[in-house]
């Protein structure tokens, strides 16, 4: 059975479009999402009381729903691997300050992990399942699973599925601690992270939604056939092969690899051993150079997969030279060697 | 006829208890786990009764063999992790496909709190060793490492109701045969974020909890973890065990009145325990054991007892809530309630609901008040409702 994929919302640092620049780091090692104008999409009122993170995810998610010409959802399904952290951080910095004294509720409420899930529901009256994976970069992996077997399960014709990370001022002066982002960073675009010879990379945020369904839209066919995860797994070589073959697949059917490079000369060395023998010739495109890193990235690396299958427009040179319809895009991602993915999507 | 999901083994550590029999033996002897705060270190110690498992961190840490610097809630999972796990660990076959399904509402926050309290008054102060721990995934993956489970782990926060939702997703994995076993559940541990967190909405309780009391007036907090060992048909065959019983039925639904609080009408709730049911094919008559959700909050037990009016009728099972021994959990009280069903079940047992006197006035509901054993029990119900509406029932039958 095949999962299709009926709308999207995306914010993210970049979009393709004839007049979006390709971003471009400021004078930190990261790459912020480019905003809509909230007001357009949801109510001022509530609006006020959101944190950015929650207002990234329910914008994102209401857009996928008009795209999709969908009212009301059969499932709600959120990622998130940092979750609502300035309200966490407001509240940490209230109760300590003020030793515990004087406190107000507002930051606590929102700063729970199903905190967007939850909102989508309020906003809509939606009774339906409703569930949050909020572990590191499997996290929106496990949310699509679970997306998929619930449309396996026969019970429901959609879920709105969704990927939410913002990389705020106090996470990312901490991540910056542990070493994680580069130190220097050169002005202009980011150029492709497999080029880069130096530690660190550079940080991302964006908010990802699908509308799924099992049934095709009328107009497109892409669909999305398998997630897998792979936790600390060593020669991913095999669970490649094997994966691919649970679909009749062979690395030379892959029209395109999108790989998380993202630019750290101490890890994505385990990119280029893993495709060494296996995708020597295919067109490989690194998709952290338009998302930055962060631990939901692959939710976008589904989405640009979708972009690219449905052969809408990428802006001249950016994608690798000779690239054609690709039939099969297969999304392999790594986490700091610990979280391995891979993600099929095709033209069904 | 739906694949079987059995229940193979039951691990937890709460407030009455850092092991299921020890955890039996206090509510056979009515012995609640709340008290005083003695480790949490919050400027309303002398406020507020907890429910805190009554070992240190280092305790915890000889108990567990895990070094003990890391989260509390880390050595809270291991603890009941490894107690589930060790039934079976032995007759695992090495074709199984093995996962941890494990949930959490603030993960590694105890440890979070020193270190940003540190960083507060200088950013290139904190050990970065206190908040290594923050993301909710990183306790999974030291009890994940520690049993020695790589084939799927994963993490599910939804508040209150994260650790019903991990079960669930677990059976679901098993019954689609993606997984053989599942060691699936949920961890929280006391932190001082929470605590005022509740504090805030005001629905702490300064004296101990009452659920469905006429007179009650909010939760205690609780920490703890639990986790059921799940297993496929094939794999029950091949270990050669007698299941303590199976997960039947299960159903999520979202009540989506308020980001906090339940509707009057419980519809969520409501929707939750019919799907469980219709899941299971079952009808309400055939329920012998409600374990309740019963946080003892005004809200909670009135927008509980009316969605079990519109279920159940005036032939109400017993039922009871466990959080007036172990307290409210969060994130590990799907996992704790529903280790405690599948010992209702296996052993024929009801447990008390402590400190209830007056039914609520409107609902005339009454839970059990007395320990009982030997009680023919066929099917269990254990509700999960939390934050953001999100509402989980969980449904175990005997064999």
């Amino acid at each position: 059975m095949h999962t299709f994929i009926h709308g999207t919302g995306v914010i993210a640092p970049y979009l393709p479009g004839k007049d979006n620049p390709l971003p471009a780091p400021d004078s930190q090692p990261r790459l912020r999402c480019i905003e809509p104008d909230y007001k357009q999409l949801i109510d001022t009122r509530l609006l006020r009381r959101m944190s950015r993170v929650v207002r990234m995810g329910t914008a994102a998610a209401l857009t996928s729903m008009k795209d999709a010409c969908v009212e009301m959802p059969e499932a709600i399904i959120t990622a998130t691997a940092y979750g609502c952290t300035e309200d966490t951080e407001t509240f940490l910095t209230k109760m300590i300050v003020q030793n515990e004294q004087m406190l107000t509720p507002t930051a606590f409420i929102q700063s729970t992990h199903n905190t967007i899930a939850g909102q989508i529901a309020l906003m809509l009256k939606c009774h339906a399942y409703n569930n949050t994976f909020t572990h590191r970069a499997f996290s929106f992996e496990h949310a699509l699973l679970d997306a998929m077997l619930l449309l396996q399960e026969g019970e429901i014709s959609n879920v709105i599925l969704g990927a939410v990370d913002e990389m705020q001022d106090t996470r990312f002066k901490i991540l910056e601690r542990f070493g994680l982002y580069k130190r220097a960073v050169q002005q202009g675009p980011w150029g492709d992270p497999a080029q880069r010879d130096s530690p660190g990379t550079i940080a991302g945020e964006g908010a990802t939604f699908f509308v799924l369904s099992t049934s095709p839209p009328a107009a497109s066919n892409i669909c999305i056939k398998d997630v897998r995860t792979f936790f600390k797994p060593g020669d991913m070589q095999p669970n490649i092969l094997a994966f691919l073959a649970e679909h009749h697949l062979k690395p030379s059917d892959i029209g395109l690899l999108l790989w998380g490079k993202n630019g750290d000369a101490r890890y994505d060395g385990v990119y280029d051993e893993t495709a060494r023998g296996l995708f020597d010739t295919n067109p490989v495109f690194s998709f952290k150079r338009l998302c930055g890193e962060y631990p939901v990235a692959t939710a976008y690396a589904t989405w640009l997969a979708a972009f690219i299958l449905q052969g809408r427009e990428m802006p001249a040179g950016l994608l690798p030279a000779g690239l054609q319809a690709p039939g099969h895009v297969l999304i392999y991602n790594h986490f700091y060697n610990i979280h391995h993915s891979l993600i099929l999507l095709s033209a069904c | 006829m739906e694949k079987p999901v059995w229940i193979g083994g039951v691990g937890m550590i709460s407030a009455i208890g850092n092991s299921v029999p020890e955890a039996l033996q206090a509510i056979e002897q009515g012995k609640s786990g709340i008290g005083p705060m003695r480790w949490l270190p919050s400027a309303h110690k002398d406020v507020f009764p907890v429910a805190e498992v009554k070992l240190s961190n280092g305790d915890l840490a000889d108990y567990t063999g895990m070094p003990c610097g890391i989260t509390r809630t880390a050595l809270l999972g291991v603890a009941a992790a490894t107690e589930a796990f060790k039934s079976i660990e032995h007759l695992l076959h090495p074709t199984f496909k093995t996962g941890l399904l494990s949930a959490t509402t603030v993960g590694g926050m105890d440890k979070t709190t020193h270190f940003f309290k540190e960083f507060l008054k200088n950013q290139s102060g904190g050990r970065l060793r206190n908040v290594v721990y923050h993301e909710c995934g990183s306790p999974t993956e030291l009890v994940a490492e520690k049993l020695g489970i790589r084939d799927f782990i994963t993490t599910i926060s939804t508040a209150c109701s994260s650790s019903a939702n991990s079960i669930m997703m677990a059976a679901r994995m098993i019954q689609h045969g993606m997984l053989d076993v599942a060691i699936a559940g949920g961890v929280d541990a006391l932190s001082t974020f929470t605590l005022n967190g509740f504090n805030t909405l005001m629905i702490l309780d300064k004296a101990y909890c009452r659920p469905f009391d006429n007179s009650r007036n909010g939760l205690n907090l609780g920490e703890g973890a639990a986790f059921l060992v799940l297993l496929s048909e094939s794999a029950l065959k091949t270990m050669g065990i007698e299941p303590l019983c199976r997960i039947s039925g299960w159903h999520n639904a979202t009540d989506a009145y308020h980001q906090t609080a339940s509707s009057p009408d419980g519809i969520g709730s409501c929707i939750a325990m019919r799907g469980a049911l219709e899941k299971a094919r079952l009808q309400p008559e055939d329920i012998g054991y409600i374990n309740v959700h019963g946080t003892g909050t005004v809200n909670n037990d009135q927008s509980e007892g009316t969605a079990m009016k519109q279920i159940f009728g005036e032939k109400m099972p017993r039922f009871s809530s466990s959080k007036s021994f172990t307290g409210h959990t969060l994130g590990a009280s799907g996992g704790l309630e529903a280790v405690l069903s599948v010992l209702a079940l296996k052993h024929g047992l009801i447990y008390p609901n402590l400190r209830f006197s007056t039914p609520i006035e409107g609902l005339g509901l009454v839970p059990e008040t007395h320990f009982q054993t030997g009680v023919d029990i066929r099917h269990v119900l254990s509700n999960s409702f939390g934050f953001g509406g999100n509402c989980t029932s969980l449904l175990f039958s005997k064999n």
